[in-house]
């Protein structure tokens, strides 16, 4: 039964590791097209304009309640439909990078909610400009609020990978997947790749831990500040 | 072909599809609940072997993707002599993988009842059994409901995953009709729709339903 | 620590109810009870008093077994509480030893401590169902006669945020109350309460005081009703026990410096 082998298992190593690369690159690009599109999401939502938020609120809720993976496919296959043809590469990253971009406008929107209105009322008392005001009042008395969240979220991006492989993205669970179709073997490649998530996933959310803390005690002093 | 052709024809093949789905997600929950309460108290427990049981499950689960899990135990756990259906692998790596982020739920809603609530009890001569039964956890359960509702949405979500492994749920359906017609926009399309009535429109009024009724049933709030 | 000297159980004829023996208690490098004695007989009721940290709630919360002791014994009725005998020795009490001694005090919060979603007779009727075993009809009997002692017999399936805090407080008694204890700790339960309705609580305890034979221990900040109502009165400072005696004595002629300061400061307060 247990019949674990290890010379397949240095073979296959090397394919698993590089692939594991483009799973670290899709991940980090979903990641940053989420960081940009979340915050123009949150600030959207910000706007005097009804139409505006109602009709971002109401996408981030229709993006957060449905499957990525159907998105995944939506995107991929829609394009074709109508002359548009986007690569695996480009539709999964605009996939995930919508995806979490939902998730990620609540985090910002629950951080610039936590700054108290009073913050908000003196730098109109001040006459400070729109733009002085989020860069240098709100937004680092939004941080530790939303570390968290944004730490969480990188860990669940990179979990949500695994996905792009339906599409052809071939990241790591596409070559355990390839590797298992070509040998028929299959306990060693998803045991390596289960191990590789984890070897890479646990340590992250260590060092965000970590990194929470050391925001935290840094900006100590702009949280005593804020509870004026 | 319109939309309400294509929705008039494909119809029966969706609410077959939605069906599987919801059947995925009832039993994918049931087992994420049981999960959840076995694993959380595991990890809250004072006897250092059972703590880390339930912390090991929860960050094995937590730490690596569903999808892997899920064809962990569809094609590796055969060749030690365990073999799944495709169905049963479903909703068993769903509830599995939703089961560990409800292990943390039921522990944080645990640990959110104030430490005089234990006192009290304490005070009285309870049995720590009793005291969990009666006292701390109908309040921990109160405090637990709304995450529960956003991970429900989750375990939803998750379980178009089983289409990979040709469960036949909406997902599996809607990529059935797009190669067949090659209608993408209104074979996916549709197929998100379903998820989002499913979502906003039975879970969340169910668990706020739900959240209500143990509020006044617990009268507080 | 060396239980040579620890008697297994306290015999003769004067056996008091509750005896702390060197009882010592460190939070790391604080001391907060340093090596404390104290004796409360049958039936009296002992008044708390000191500035805040003194350790006074420490006692009370020792004597529950909220809180294990680092040092001492505390005996309740003649037996071990916080120890039990094992081969001739005193180790530490199990839990379940330590459960079946406690169920001879009844505690009273300073935050009342009322479960939430139970209503004022179900916090009543709880622990005699599920630790004394009672009947509900026996427990429910027990419990109205207790709410009606408290004087909230009209609100018993009122839950406990409709009630005011007073009533919350009193409902905390009869909960107390309703496992028959021996011993009744009331830990500052006024000081959660607002000026106007501390009467009511304190009125019941006094209530109890009069007509039933229950021994007491109330750590408080209320000198008046401290003088009132109890025996004795023990003046804590930095974990011991500074002055005791009669209220009369130590109110109104205290011969310890610290007593006669920290008087003077709480009473120039009220």
């Amino acid at each position: 039964m247990f019949d674990w082998r290890w010379d397949f298992t240095i073979e296959i190593l090397p394919r698993l590791l590089e692939a594991t690369g483009n799973t670290l690159i899709a991940a980090g690009l979903g990641y940053l097209i989420a960081l940009v599109l979340g915050l123009v999401f949150a600030l959207a939502q910000r706007t005097p304009y009804r139409l505006l938020t109602f009709a971002v609120r109401e996408s981030i809720e229709f993006i957060r309640s449905t499957p990525l993976v159907l998105q995944i496919f939506f995107v991929f296959y829609v394009g074709p439909q109508f002359g548009i043809r986007l690569s695996p590469w480009t539709s999964g990253m605009i996939a995930i990078g919508l995806h979490y971009a939902s998730y990620l406008s609540e985090v910002y929107r629950a951080g610039l909610d936590s700054v108290p209105k009073g913050q908000w009322e003196a730098c109109t008392a001040l006459n400070l400009s729109v733009r002085r005001t989020y860069t240098k009042i709100v937004i680092p008395q939004a941080i530790p609020t939303v570390i968290p969240g944004f730490g969480n979220y990188l860990v669940g991006i990179f979990k949500d990978t695994p996905m792009l492989s339906v599409i052809g993205v071939t990241e790591l669970f596409h070559a355990a997947t390839s590797i298992g179709a070509e040998t028929y073997r299959f306990l060693e490649p998803f045991t390596l790749v289960g191990a590789i998530f984890l070897a890479i996933s646990l340590p992250a959310a260590m060092l965000i831990r970590r990194f929470e803390d050391w925001i935290r005690a840094s900006l100590g002093m702009t949280k005593l500040h804020a509870k004026d | 072909m319109s939309y309400l052709e294509f929705l008039y024809k494909y119809a029966p093949s969706f609410l077959n599809g939605a069906v599987v789905t919801l059947e995925q997600t009832a039993l994918g929950t049931l087992l994420a609940v049981i999960v959840a309460l076995i694993m959380g108290f595991m990890k809250m427990s004072s006897f250092i072997p059972v703590r880390w049981v339930g912390i090991v499950y929860i960050e094995i689960f937590r730490g690596t993707s569903l999808l892997v899990q899920m064809y962990w135990i569809f094609f590796v756990l055969p060749l030690f002599g365990i073999t799944l259906g495709k169905f049963e692998a479903g909703f068993l790596a769903v509830g599995l993988n939703l089961g560990a982020y409800g292990a943390e739920l039921v522990r944080g809603g645990v640990q959110s009842v104030p430490r005089s609530q234990y006192e009290a009890a304490t005070a009285l001569g309870m049995h720590p059994f009793t005291r969990m039964r009666r006292v701390i956890f109908p309040q921990a359960l109160l405090n637990m409901l709304p995450p529960w509702g956003n991970l429900l949405i989750e375990l939803l979500k998750a379980t178009a995953l089983v289409a990979l492994i040709s469960v036949a749920d909406l997902m599996f359906v809607s990529k059935q009709i797009n190669m067949s017609t090659f209608l993408s926009a209104q074979a996916f399309g549709t197929a998100l729709i379903i998820y989002y009535i499913i979502a906003r429109g039975i879970i969340t009024p169910g668990m706020r339903g739900l959240e209500c009724k143990l509020a006044k049933k617990l009268s507080i709030g | 620590m060396s239980n040579e000297s620890f008697p297994l159980k306290l015999e003769g004829g004067d056996v008091p109810m509750v005896r702390f023996d060197r009882v010592t208690k460190q939070y790391g490098d604080l001391t907060v009870l340093d090596s404390l004695d104290l004796d409360v007989k049958a039936n009296e009721m002992v008044a708390i008093i000191g500035p805040s940290g003194s350790g006074k709630t420490t006692v009370l919360r020792m004597l529950m077994g909220l809180e294990l002791i680092d040092e001492g014994v505390i005996y309740v009725d003649g037996q071990p509480m916080t120890h039990m005998e094992k081969n001739g020795r005193l180790v530490r009490a199990g839990q379940k030893y330590l459960r079946r001694m406690r169920s001879s005090i009844g505690m009273v919060f300073q935050q009342f401590n009322l479960f939430p979603h139970m209503t004022a007779l179900q916090n009543c009727m709880e622990a005699p169902v599920q630790v004394l075993g009672l009947s509900r009809k026996e427990a429910r009997e027990r419990s109205l006669e207790l709410l009606k002692l408290v004087g909230l017999d009209d609100k018993m399936d009122q839950y406990p945020a409709r009630l005011s805090g007073g009533q919350q407080q009193r409902v905390a008694i009869a909960r107390a109350l309703a496992m028959r204890p021996k011993i009744m700790l009331f830990d500052e339960v006024t000081s959660a309460l607002d000026p106007e309705i501390v009467g009511e609580v304190t009125q019941v305890i006094r209530k109890l005081h009069d007509e039933h034979s229950l021994t007491m221990l109330m750590v408080t900040h209320q000198m008046g009703f401290a003088r009132d109502i109890s025996d004795r009165v023990c003046f804590f400072y930095e974990g011991k026990i500074a002055e005791q005696g009669s209220p009369e004595q130590l109110f109104d002629n205290p011969r310890n410096e610290r007593t006669a300061m920290f008087l003077s400061a709480v009473l120039e307060a009220d």
